[in-house]
């Protein structure tokens, strides 16, 4: 019989081992996953974790995955001060299509003026679109107790019908010849976010993505507010009693995760994506709930899980197109890996024990 | 006295990581006894219960009822084979009716409409009366305690367990109690009766059976031993009453005047007109039963619960509209009963749980920046000077004892050099060597110039450190008088005496 103690002090060591664990676990259970849809699981593996970094065409895919882990890192870590305060904003992805809208918009409205003022204003825009979006759950949380859960998601699909209007609609290029889609910035430079070193994949939302890393972890670590936010999630009547107003939290968490959510959507757009299109958004609002929680919602750890997580989406696209492999097993595999991680933590405050019957 | 045994417990050890809770213990209980099971906080008088009860297995040791091998693998077991247990922390539902809980105990419950006759019958017949329509929510603590009672008596026990019943009952209400418990001994029922208050076991067991650190250090008859004798064998040393010196009384620091407020707890109590005055040098003592405002009152009084903002004056400055940390830059500091989780956050280290309230009387922070070497210099200073027993300022607060906890808790509240020092149960749940400590160190304060509030369920403590006594009841605080000249009897009543329970004996209900 297996059964789980608590332990007196949370496991240093399983602390930073579960992501490990957790990785090792979902290529282990992953490769057999692909082996029943008669893959060969060392390939797929390697194509996903090996290739994109050694492989043949690493020299342009080492450059997608800043790319790629750019926005997943500004979500995750936005995500994570609210997660550490039991603040669950569930729909980064709708902040992110929002603050991309509201960028976009700034700088389709002035299109074709040329001003040094123009991308900061969308960048502020962006910002802007992404925190409104997160203080409706936000502000119904504190005023009427609605859980921010349900809210903040279900604004994520009011967010998507409001996407496919501005494509087909308000923002369509009026020289698309009908095709829906905006203008595309790359023609638009003085809105565009381009690709600052060639070859690197990175571009100010990368840039910002490194920058909002070290801010978060002064914070979390050096500053009284990010001891308020953990003392909000571990022990919520104790962060009354120290001082923490948790309506002031909510607002505070919301406006930050909805307001880089939305940053790093107003980057997408303007820089990788190019264009406002029906199905601009990739899911990264979701994905950035794995990467947050993977990287233990530390920011350093977030960094490092976001680099990872775009290895499994670039690995995983290559997989797709060179094996044959659906997208869903794809989605599959990153889902295992958050499944993993949270199965494994309980080994950071429990240990098994075991116990034979009877005996015992 | 010769009775037939009933229970027989021969060499029980049972281990935890690090601790033995209880070795080779060995006692027994004849039928009809009523037995003690005596010793302080920690000393493994929980445990052993709890294994009585089939919630834990015993690593060594054997057990027998009535000459039969008993090994209870759950506590329907042990129901069924007729031991019963009322625990010291109500497991009742608030929102469900009296005999809606006590049927979510049983087993096979009979219809509703029976079950309510029932419970009528036999609280008659026990001289607790209950209505079995009455809402959990609405009833004091002494009758919640008869709902637990009175499912245990339902399935007609012969060993009924009872841990620390009288913590949440009035005087007169023990008095009740103890009738009750009496006829049940006298119809054969043995009690085991946990508890470290003397004189109730004086007055009320057959036998004792006295528990330190796990180890069975003596058994006694209480009724021929003096309540001294049993302390000592408790605690294992003499013990020296907290030393008190004479302070002249100052200007007054805490001032509540007409402070009512809605309780945010669910089914919590709201306080009604509360007034009093604490001076310079002062200690108030504010006993009660559980339930009956003092959490509501912590509250208003440390900022978490605001108010009107002249209900509450700090030095003469109005502070009921202020929030905890503005109190404390005000001068006082408060310290909640509930230390896992409110006083303190028990996955934190004792470092983060010394920056907890200490941030702001001792600067703590720069520009919101934290000064991590001047916390953990804080930490270090309560835990050498309230003597907590901890391998560091890195562990856990949950990985603490309870009484090593409130000592860190408590010395880091004091340590602030507060004016005004509020206090929710300062020993619930500490050994008595601790407790002295912690008494000794709050006179020490007001000594100093601060003015105390002690809410406490524990008489004899405020009687020992109180200079002024109130009793808060249903929300309401009694006008404060002097300690001097006071009796248990006068207290009963200001606490309310029975609570109307007292006519379950003399007449029917």
């Amino acid at each position: 019989m297996l059964r789980l103690e608590k332990r007196p002090n949370p496991s240093k060591f399983w602390q930073y081992g579960t992501p490990v664990v957790a990785v090792a676990l979902t290529m282990i259970v992953g490769g057999i996953l692909f082996a029943f849809m008669g893959k060969n699981p060392v390939e797929v593996i390697r194509t996903i974790f090996w290739d994109p970094i050694f492989g043949e065409f690493a020299f342009y895919l080492r450059g997608q995955l800043l790319v790629k882990a750019g926005p997943l890192i500004l979500i995750a870590i936005g995500l994570s001060l609210g997660f550490r305060a039991g603040i669950w904003n569930i729909g980064a992805e709708g902040q992110y299509i929002m603050g991309a809208i509201c960028g976009a918009a700034v700088g389709l409205a002035v299109y074709p003026t040329e001003s040094r003022l123009i991308f900061p204003a969308m960048v502020i825009a962006g910002a802007l679109g992404g925190w409104a979006w997160a203080m409706i759950p936000a502000i119904l949380k504190t005023r009427f107790n609605t859980n921010e859960i349900l809210v903040s998601l279900m604004l994520v699909y009011v967010a998507q019908t409001i996407l496919a209007k501005a494509s087909t609609g308000f923002l369509k290029n009026p020289e698309g010849m009908g095709f829906p889609g905006s203008r595309n910035f790359s023609s638009f430079p003085a809105a565009a976010n381009p690709e600052l070193i060639a070859g690197t994949g990175i571009h100010w939302g990368v840039i910002a993505a490194f920058l909002v890393a070290i801010v978060g972890w002064v914070i979390l670590s050096r500053h009284i507010i990010g001891f308020q936010i953990k003392l909000s999630g571990q022990a919520p009547r104790a962060a009354r009693f120290h001082g923490v107003n948790p309506s002031r939290l909510v607002v505070l968490c919301m406006g930050v995760s909805g307001g880089l959510a939305g940053l790093a959507g107003l980057f997408e757009v303007t820089g990788p994506a190019g264009q406002i299109s029906i199905d601009f958004n990739v899911g990264y609002g979701f994905t950035a709930i794995i990467v947050a929680f993977l990287g233990r919602l530390n920011p350093i750890g977030i960094v490092f899980a976001g680099i990872l997580m775009a290895l499994t989406y670039v690995g995983g696209e290559m997989a797709a197109t060179n094996l044959g492999l659906p997208a869903a097993a794809i989605q599959v595999f990153q889902g295992m890996l958050l499944f993993f991680l949270l199965g494994v933590d309980v080994l950071t405050n429990f240990r098994i024990r075991t116990a034979i019957l009877g005996v015992k | 006295m010769t009775r037939e045994t009933l229970l027989n417990i021969r060499g029980i050890s049972k281990s935890y990581p690090g601790v033995k809770a209880n070795e080779d213990v060995s006692f027994s209980i004849g039928v009809g006894e009523v037995h003690a099971l005596l010793g302080e906080n920690g000393a493994g008088k929980s445990t052993l219960v709890k294994m009585i009860y089939g919630l834990v297995k015993p690593d060594e040791g054997s057990m027998e009822l009535r000459g039969k091998s008993y090994a209870p693998a759950e506590p329907s077991e042990a129901r069924g084979l007729g031991v019963a247990m009322v625990f010291q922390h109500f497991s009742l539902f608030e929102a469900l009716n009296v005999a809606e809980n006590v049927a979510l105990g049983m087993e096979n419950p009979p219809p509703m409409r029976e079950l309510a006759a029932r419970i009528r019958a036999v609280s008659e017949e026990y001289g607790l009366p209950l209505d079995p329509a009455r809402m959990v929510g609405d009833l004091s603590a002494g009758e919640r305690q008869r709902v637990e009672i009175i499912r245990c008596l339902l399935q007609d026990p012969k060993l009924l367990i009872m841990d620390e019943p009288t913590s949440v009952l009035t005087p007169q209400e023990v008095e009740i109690l103890f009738k009750t418990l009496r006829q049940l001994s006298a119809e054969g029922t043995a009690i085991l009766y946990i508890s470290h208050k003397l004189e109730e076991i004086r007055a009320l067991c057959d036998g004792a059976t006295i528990l330190r650190r796990g180890k069975v250090v003596g058994t006694c008859v209480p009724r021929e031993t003096t309540a001294r004798e049993m302390a000592e064998l408790m605690v294992g040393a003499t013990l020296t009453p907290p030393e008190r010196r004479a302070t002249a009384k100052g200007e007054v620091v805490l001032g509540v005047t007409d402070l009512s407020a809605a309780s945010p707890i669910p089914f919590g109590t709201s306080l009604k007109n509360i007034a009093f005055t604490v001076a310079r040098g002062e200690v108030l003592g504010i006993a009660g039963v559980a339930g009956n405002g003092q959490d509501e009152l912590l509250l208003a009084l440390s900022g978490e619960l605001r108010t009107g903002a002249d209900r509450i004056r700090i030095n003469g400055h109005a502070a009921g509209d202020l929030g905890p940390s503005e109190r404390r830059k005000a001068g006082l500091v408060a310290a909640p009963e509930d230390r896992y989780g409110h006083g303190a956050a028990p996955d934190m280290s004792l470092v983060e749980n010394a920056l907890l309230t200490g941030a702001i009387r001792r600067n703590l922070t720069r520009n919101g920046f934290i000064d991590w070497a001047a916390t953990r210099a804080f930490a270090d200073e309560i835990i050498q000077t309230y003597d907590v027993r901890t391998p560091g300022n890195h562990v856990a607060a949950r990985a603490l004892s309870g009484g090593n906890l409130q000592k860190f808790l408590i010395g880091r509240e004091l340590d602030q050099s507060p004016q005004v020092i509020v206090i929710n149960q300062p020993t619930w749940g500490v050994d008595a060597a601790a407790a002295a400590a912690i008494r000794q160190a709050i006179l020490n304060r007001a000594a100093e110039g601060a003015g105390v509030v002690v809410i406490s369920q524990d008489l004899d403590e405020l009687l020992e450190i109180a200079d002024n006594f109130a009793v808060l009841n249903e929300g309401r605080l009694t006008r404060p008088r002097t300690v001097e000249g006071l009796t248990i009897d006068e207290i009963g009543l200001m606490m309310g005496g029975a609570h109307g329970m007292e006519v379950a004996h003399h007449a029917e209900a």
